[in-house]
């Protein structure tokens, strides 16, 4: 294969290299050219600890990572076995002491990644050259260290990274509103208002009937009124709040280029959480096809099934996105090769019959192709997520007794499964919140509200996380949130926490209980 | 090329900051402490990640596999649970990390923080220890202690030279002349020692809650105090209307209803350190905790006791008081009527609650006595 370029990889692995991209461009993935690095466990773990990516800016929660990663190691506890960086060219990671099979494995597995990122549609905005612009990252934020001092570069980098969540992970795909320059304020400037209020076209001696003076007289002054109401700043209520901060907030220089950095890498890293189910899916479904139909020697057989097993074993209290994944693609692949789709099917209430169903169709292939371009783990649950395959993978919801103090099995319905699922994915299992009003009691202070859906907010979490985005906006900030059922106002103000308690809170009509 | 070790360095030095900058809370919540081993203590560092706006960890439910009924319990709740599925995308972001410790740099923190002086031993040249020192060999001794390598050596020299010896009958039999016995040499250093004595008033009014602040701080005394000194001898007496020398399991354990005399202790404790722990060879400490309930009438006696024996012969004499819904707290007071405000050696504490164990030892330990 000419794309194999060139690494320390020793012979043994780039000719296995060559054989298992052979394989895997020859089911149809279509990837980056892929580069592996063979590392040692030492490496591999600072690699993994700064999220993949050899250089980066300095920070102390890599080293927390590492540490535990190489204890993690050290005691024997977890394994890395395969990073895969969503980058043109794709960067992975083989470890020096894996044995042939699991190198085999592991890349059969990337290569499936590696189609993934290039052809999932969620990923299309990333930056294919990240690599490089992470590294840009560490030089920018280290010459700011130099200049302003460690201390205070990294205090501003541990405030921003408590707010990095608060991104709109679909606004690369959405035009929330029109762009505009923070220096136009002629657009603040309403144009009907030179014209004065509209009227109605009429002759002269019609004029006063068909445009009574002292209607017009109102309505000028309905308009006047309005001009003076103030205006609700944001008009909308936004959810990246960082891109907020970064056009608002009273940030020097430094700051404002930290907080984009920050901001940036958020949303690099935004689509591998929303299709983590997805994309792991996928690789395993292709390491096992290519593994069992192409890749394995007999000798190797029982290593492959051992750790293929180990990668998919799932938990009671932890649903391993491996498996599910994997087996949903299993699932669609096998239904639409059967035709066991579409309306005649659905409306089918023949246990036996559905089970039989066979069309003869073979569009599993195609299928799945199209699902891994198209769909993101909240989509891909909603659309595939089926009655026969929750009984037949036996998922259940549970949820905490509170009596007990344990987790329980609280239903195999269904609907109460997939919906349990759907909320954990939505917003990627993370509360949201959004910038309601910037100019908050006519103070400059930040307002923020959280869309209550049924779970609280951890509250100590919370109140660190408004301290630090007091540190960004420097003045008062408020979450509207809910409480024991209560509308709860948190404010700091730059010394001290309040909690207001409010109105009893109604859930909107048409919301889940 | 790897820049981790900065990262690394740097996490580790933010843990040291964290642990400064939270030791009032491990102080006061006595999380974590426990010896392990000879002397390591675990902390969990608690919130190394950065808070996010994220919902509740209990309550929270999520979706398994695998087999059960409805009802059937599947994991212990209140430890942070990945409780979300799938969802959370960075591995399980531990946010409990053990970071292991020595009592020496516990101890060392706890001084730094708390502007703890070092303490000045008294009469260090005085206090001489002697200890025996098995290195040297003699011609006579007990059999138990013969040097049989030493012995066996002298005895075969012997035959060769004699020519007794056979190499095909290999038999080599001491006599009294070749036996080599071990010996000791006495050796003496100074030796600053330091004894702790614990009194506590385990009467009825005495809660368990008071008795883990007890606990809490008394864990810190004695491992600032076992910084300071090469070895401490801790003893532990309690009391209701009668006093004994216990163990420290049951110091802790013992809960009695009897009514409260605080001079049976001071009896006690008098006696301990006139029979074993004479002042002329210990730096002495005691604490003495207590809700401040006593026997009015034996208030004098408790003085007398105190103010004769004890105060003279100890560096530190420090009663703290805890809070309790039950004791009346009278005695903090009275002993400060009594022997002043300002005492060189007593020192007097009030313990509302957890969150003043940290007060309490620096007013304790302040002195650097």
């Amino acid at each position: 294969m000419s794309s194999v370029i060139t690494t320390n990889l020793p012979p043994q692995l780039a000719a296995i290299q060559c054989e298992m991209e052979g394989y895997a461009r020859g089911h149809g993935l279509d990837f980056f050219p892929t580069i592996f690095e063979y590392v040692d466990a030492n490496q591999l773990n600072s690699i993994a600890a700064k999220g993949g990516f050899p250089v980066r800016y300095p920070h102390w929660r890599f080293g927390m990572e590492f540490e535990r990663l190489s204890r993690g190691y050290h005691y024997g506890l977890q394994k890395i076995y395969e990073m895969v960086i969503n980058n043109d060219p794709c960067y992975a990671y083989l470890m020096t002491n894996n044995c042939v099979t699991d190198q085999k494995l592991v890349m059969a597995h990337v290569y499936g990644h590696c189609d993934f990122f290039k052809n999932n549609f969620y990923f299309s905005k990333t930056n294919r050259k990240m690599m490089d612009e992470m590294a840009n990252h560490g030089t920018r934020i280290r010459r700011y260290m130099e200049e302003v001092g460690v201390e205070e570069v990294e205090e501003f980098i541990d405030a921003c990274l408590s707010l990095e969540d608060q991104i709109d992970v679909h606004s690369p795909f959405i035009r929330r509103r029109e762009e505009r320059s923070r220096y136009d304020f002629e657009a603040e400037r309403d144009k009907t208002e030179a014209e004065g209020p509209p009227r109605f076209r009429a002759k002269n001696y019609m004029e006063s009937f068909v445009n009574p003076p002292n209607r017009l007289a109102a309505a000028v002054k309905q308009m006047e009124e309005k001009r003076r109401e103030p205006k609700p700043f944001p008009e909308r209520p936004e959810r990246d709040l960082l891109l907020f901060l970064l056009e608002h907030a009273p940030l020097n220089a430094w700051e404002t280029d930290v907080l984009s950095i920050i901001r940036d890498e958020a949303y690099y890293f935004a689509p591998q959480a929303q299709t983590k189910i997805m994309n792991e899916g996928w690789a395993s479904y292709w390491h096992s096809t290519i593994m069992t139909r192409q890749g394995l020697s007999a000798a190797e057989v029982v290593c492959y099934c051992d750790h293929h097993s180990g990668t998919l074993a799932s938990s009671p209290t932890q649903l391993n996105p491996y498996k599910l994944g994997i087996e949903l693609f299993r699932d669609i692949a096998d239904r639409w090769n059967r035709g066991a789709f579409g309306k005649e099917f659905d409306e089918c209430d023949d246990d036996r019959q559905r089970r039989n169903w066979n069309t003869g169709a073979g569009l599993g292939r195609r299928k799945i192709f199209e699902v891994r371009r198209i769909h993101n783990d909240l989509t891909f649950i909603d659309e595939f997520l089926t009655l026969d395959f929750v009984r037949e993978q036996r998922l259940f919801k549970f949820g905490f007794n509170q009596s007990t103090e344990y987790y329980e099995i609280e239903s195999r319905e269904f609907p109460k499964v997939k919906r349990q699922l759907l909320a954990s994915l939505t917003n990627l299992g993370r509360p949201q919140i959004a910038v309601r009003d910037a100019n908050y009691r006519n103070r400059g202070e930040l307002f923020l509200e959280h869309s209550y859906t049924g779970v609280e907010l951890q509250l100590d979490y919370a109140r660190d996380t408004l301290q630090n985005l007091h540190r960004i906006w420097n003045r008062p900030v408020h979450l509207e949130t809910v409480l024991e059922n209560h509308l709860t106002n948190l404010s700091f103000d730059g010394s001290e926490h309040a909690i207001e308690k409010g109105e009893p809170f109604e859930p909107a009509e048409g919301a889940p209980s | 090329m790897l820049t981790i070790e900065r990262d690394l360095r740097r996490f580790r030095q933010i843990v040291r900051g964290r642990i400064r900058d939270n030791l009032r809370k491990y102080v006061t919540h006595g999380e974590m402490i426990g010896r392990k081993g000879r002397d390591l203590v675990s902390i969990p560092v608690p919130q190394l990640d950065v808070p996010h706006f994220r919902f509740g960890d209990n309550g929270a439910g999520g979706v398994g596999q695998g087999d059960g009924e409805e009802g059937q319990p599947i994991g212990k709740g209140g430890n942070p649970q990945q409780g979300h599925g799938p969802a959370g995308s960075d591995p399980g972001s531990g946010h409990l990390l053990e970071v292991e410790l020595s009592l020496d740099e516990l101890a060392e923190i706890l001084g730094e923080e708390l502007e703890l002086p070092r303490i000045e031993p008294r009469g260090e040249a005085a206090i001489v220890q002697q200890k025996a020192k098995y290195n040297s060999i003699r011609q006579t001794g007990p059999e138990s202690l013969r040097h049989f390598k030493r012995t066996y050596l002298r005895a075969l020299r012997r035959q060769i030279s004699t020519g007794v010896y056979e190499p095909d009958d290999p038999r080599v039999v001491p006599i009294k002349a070749d036996k080599q016995y071990r010996s000791w040499n006495t050796i003496e250093h100074p030796q600053v020692n330091a004894a702790v004595i614990y009194m506590m008033d385990v009467s009825g009014s005495m809660t368990d809650e008071q008795k883990e602040i007890v606990r809490t701080e008394a864990f810190w005394l004695d491992t600032w105090l076992a910084s300071q000194y090469q070895g401490i001898e801790t003893r532990y007496i309690i009391h209701d209307a009668v006093a004994k020398e216990v163990d420290e399991h049951t110091f802790y354990h013992t809960r009695e209803s009897g009514g409260t005399r605080i001079s049976s202790a001071y009896k006690v404790a008098a006696q301990l350190i006139e029979q074993q722990l004479p002042p002329s060879e210990w730096n002495l400490y005691c604490f003495q905790f207590s809700d401040g309930d006593n026997w009015g009438e034996d208030n004098e006696e408790a003085f007398r006791i105190l103010g004769d024996k004890l105060l003279p012969s100890v560096n530190l004499f420090c009663y703290g008081q805890v809070e309790s819904p039950y004791g009346s707290g009278e005695f903090l007071g009275h002993l400060q009527n009594h022997f002043g405000e300002e005492h060189d050696s007593l020192i007097l504490s009030e313990i509302a609650d957890k969150e003043a164990i940290y007060d309490s030892i620096k007013h304790f330990l302040g002195k650097g006595r």
